[in-house]
């Protein structure tokens, strides 16, 4: 009977506790947001892990401290985590999110602003007109569903086809001009290369199934390919098509004849020297400086377009505001002055990532006469996709990456059966709202 | 003895019938010190077990997000569909299949050798502290470096594919639909060894030497002493091993995530913790991560169960 009634209290302990939890779950309770919009004070922004930017970010925030003593800005690296994604998520749920982080995915942008993490840029007055008149047309793919901006976006990182001129010379393909306009070029030159033993692989992109990996194999040429789809538009797939398709193709050729391993490399394969060649951006050449003699041409498609007429993936990383911000004003009046012309010419200088405003080429004119190496990646980010801003966006890219995991890296299904059973259901995603 | 103590009439004789005793000592029980002295850590119990088990209860029966503090939200009951959808979903289903095929390697094997080796580690050998130390270093060792070097063993041109020549798997162990999980279940088995074989080391000092020379007189050799006076004497401690190893099987994360590059090939390797990991926080559906969260624990509940009625039958 003893045994029973302790029982019992426990029972009724653990139903208090899911009670209590419950109760958490309904509690929350509204802000003051209009008067945070015009608040002024100290305020806390993260940095990305990069080197490069977190010199950048720290001058950026002497310079305005300098300028701003009674409006001190913080600036820190995102706390270390399985990825800044889960960090800045856990920060939202706790509302200790800094005002500003200048390191936010535009894909996980739907899912901070579902949390209630996100300020609007267009709450402030002249918000929505300083996102368009910095990045022009391109600011529309950065939209969110309700036809505001809750991110701004900063600097991209067009991706192409980086190749080793030391390998290619090695295989005797022309190092100053190299076939690799269309698929079929880019796979005789792969054959050529893993044939002449220049590398082991003609190209490593991460064959793991992580949700972000295909902006790095498939995005970037469905992007050139289609002249400028995104994943997803207007609420439907665009991938299971005759474009789509071909790209999937194509990469499955590239694994089926193992110019591309499928198994997961622990380092920089290019920097290795494992790969003939990479897929990625700008950012990535200062790791090369001194490893890597390279080229870089923009990434293929079947029938060959012109540079000037090539899409890729952006690779994006842009700034947003986050609503457990109180000084507002100020983070605005930051967030202004740390991507001014100015601010962008010294990002550009320091990590060779392309600020996303209108005619970078045009506006730092000396940097690249200074850099030519940049000035094919200034010229992509004319043309550049990025990530569709719709709801479920990671949850969407992570069944595009199942269906193309297990057809085109592991071909254990057909591309095209694998694309269209994965379009039936990013378009349920697509569709929740 | 204590029950002893707690049941010895009051020397006053002024102790009252439990029936009158009230609330506050049905409660505290016979003994409020002791009471006292537990309550510590059943406040930590229920702060970082019960709390969050709870929570995933209820989270599971809902349609829940994680939102900023002040965010008004909806979050409506929806009854057994987070569980609906987890269960339809092949993915979840096919990632506790691949524990079921962990767990079926990694148990057994974890009990065989562990014994075996505290057996071996427990005789009078030479350089014993040093193997004893070798065993023990993988289990201390941070799992990101370690993943680092089988990687290293078990890539396609790694060491153990060279040394096998011709034999060598192909595709190879990692990117192998088929051998993807149990060499995942052997890595584990490697690294956590030397925990269990403390557990048996500790419960062989128990095990009474006289049990062995009357085993000796009787004509038994090692093997057969091994057998009917090792394995029953460190019983207790095989009901321990088979429990850990099923509890922090079930829970495994961080081999898939890192060994395989997020339970590849094509889910072959992925884990229910990592599927719930990827749900539940990178894509943002805690409810989905909550419901097979919730799964996951009536499943080991009923596995440690069945292992306890079927391993520890003698002690009870």
């Amino acid at each position: 009977m003893k045994f029973r009634s302790r029982n019992l209290i426990a029972a009724l302990l653990a139903v208090g506790l899911a009670g209590t939890a419950a109760a958490c779950g309904g509690s929350d309770s509204g802000g003051d947001a209009d008067a945070a919009t015009q608040a002024r004070g100290a305020i806390t922004v993260w940095l990305s892990n990069n080197k490069e930017e977190v010199a950048w970010g720290k001058q950026m925030v002497a310079a305005w401290n300098s300028a701003h003593p009674d409006q001190k800005v913080t600036a820190q690296e995102i706390p270390t985590g399985k990825s800044s994604e889960e960090v800045i998520g856990a920060a939202i749920t706790a509302g200790n999110a800094p005002c500003l982080i200048f390191n936010t995915s535009p894909a996980s942008v739907s899912q901070f602003q579902k949390q209630g993490g996100l300020v609007a840029l267009d709450s402030f007055s002249d918000g929505k007109q300083y996102v368009e008149d910095r990045t022009g047309k391109t600011a529309e793919q950065y939209k969110s569903t309700d036809g505001k901006y809750y991110q701004l976006p900063w600097k991209d990182n067009p991706v192409m086809i980086f190749y080793n001129k030391k390998a290619f010379a090695k295989a005797g393909i022309d190092t100053a001009k190299p076939p690799l306009a269309t698929y079929d070029e880019f796979l005789a030159t792969s054959r050529k290369l893993v044939a002449a033993k220049a590398a082991k692989a003609a190209i490593y992109p991460a064959p793991s199934n992580e949700f972000y990996q295909s902006w790095f194999d498939f995005y970037p040429l469905f992007a050139a390919e289609t002249g400028g789809k995104q994943l997803v538009e207007d609420g439907k797939s665009q991938f299971a098509s005759d474009e789509g398709t071909k790209v999937a193709n194509f990469w499955r050729t590239m694994y089926a004849e193992k110019l591309a391993p499928q198994e997961k490399y622990t380092g920089d394969a290019f920097v290795d020297g494992t790969a003939a060649m990479a897929v990625v951006g700008p950012w990535a050449i200062a790791t090369y400086k001194g490893k890597v003699e390279w080229g870089a041409v923009p990434v293929p498609t079947s029938a060959g377009k012109p540079a000037s007429e090539t899409f890729t993936f952006s690779d994006a990383k842009n700034v947003a505001m986050y609503s457990a911000c109180k000084n507002r004003g100020t983070a605005w009046d930051v967030l202004k002055f740390a991507t001014s012309k100015e601010q962008d010419g010294m990002l550009l200088e320091g990590t060779g990532q392309m600020p996303l405003r209108n005619d970078v080429a045009g506006t730092y004119p000396e940097y690249f006469a200074k850099n030519p190496d940049y000035k094919s990646f200034a010229d992509q980010a004319a043309r550049t996709v990025e990530v569709p801003n719709v709801a479920n966006s990671i949850e969407i890219w992570q069944t595009f990456r199942d269906a193309y995991s297990k057809s085109v890296i592991f071909g254990q299904q057909d591309p095209g059966a694998a694309l269209d059973g994965a379009a039936q259901k990013v378009d349920q995603l697509a569709a929740q709202s | 003895m204590s029950s002893r103590l707690a049941t010895a009439p009051s020397p006053t004789g002024s102790a009252r019938p439990a029936g009158r005793r009230g609330l506050l000592g049905t409660v505290l029980g016979k003994q409020p010190i002791g009471s006292a002295f537990v309550a510590p850590y059943l406040v930590f119990l229920a702060a970082i077990f019960a709390y969050p088990l709870a929570f995933a209860v209820y989270m599971s029966f809902h349609d829940y997000f994680f939102t900023a503090p002040g965010a008004i939200v909806d979050r409506p009951f929806v009854g057994f569909d987070n569980y609906v959808t987890v269960l339809s979903d092949p993915a979840v289903r096919r990632s506790f299949l691949n524990v079921g095929i962990f767990l079926v390697i990694n148990v057994p094997l974890t009990v065989i050798l562990s014994l075996v080796l505290a057996y071996g580690l427990n005789s009078a050998i030479r350089w014993r502290t040093f193997f004893r130390v070798s065993y023990y270093v993988p289990y201390v060792a941070a799992s990101v470096a370690v993943v680092g070097v089988w990687l290293f063993l078990f890539n396609e041109n790694g060491l153990v594919n060279t040394v096998l020549g011709p034999l060598a798997p192909s595709p190879s162990w990692l990117v192998n639909s088929k051998l993807a999980m149990p060499t995942i279940a052997i890595y584990v088995t490697w690294k956590q060894l030397g925990f269990f074989i403390l557990l048996y080391l500790a419960a062989l000092q128990n095990v009474s030497k006289d049990l062995y020379e009357a085993a000796s007189m009787d004509g038994a050799g090692r093997i057969k002493s091994f057998w009917n006076v090792t394995v029953p004497g460190v019983r207790p401690a095989t009901t321990l091993v088979v429990l850990l190893a099923t509890v922090t099987g079930a829970n495994l994360f961080t081999e898939p995530y890192l060994l395989t590059g997020g339970g590849g090939p094509n889910g072959a390797s992925a884990s229910p913790v990592l599927v719930m990991y990827q749900k539940g926080i990178e894509q943002g559906n805690p409810d989905i991560g909550s419901a097979i969260g919730v799964l996951l624990v009536i499943g080991v509940l009923l596995l440690a169960l069945i292992e306890r009625r079927f391993v520890s039958k003698e002690d009870r």
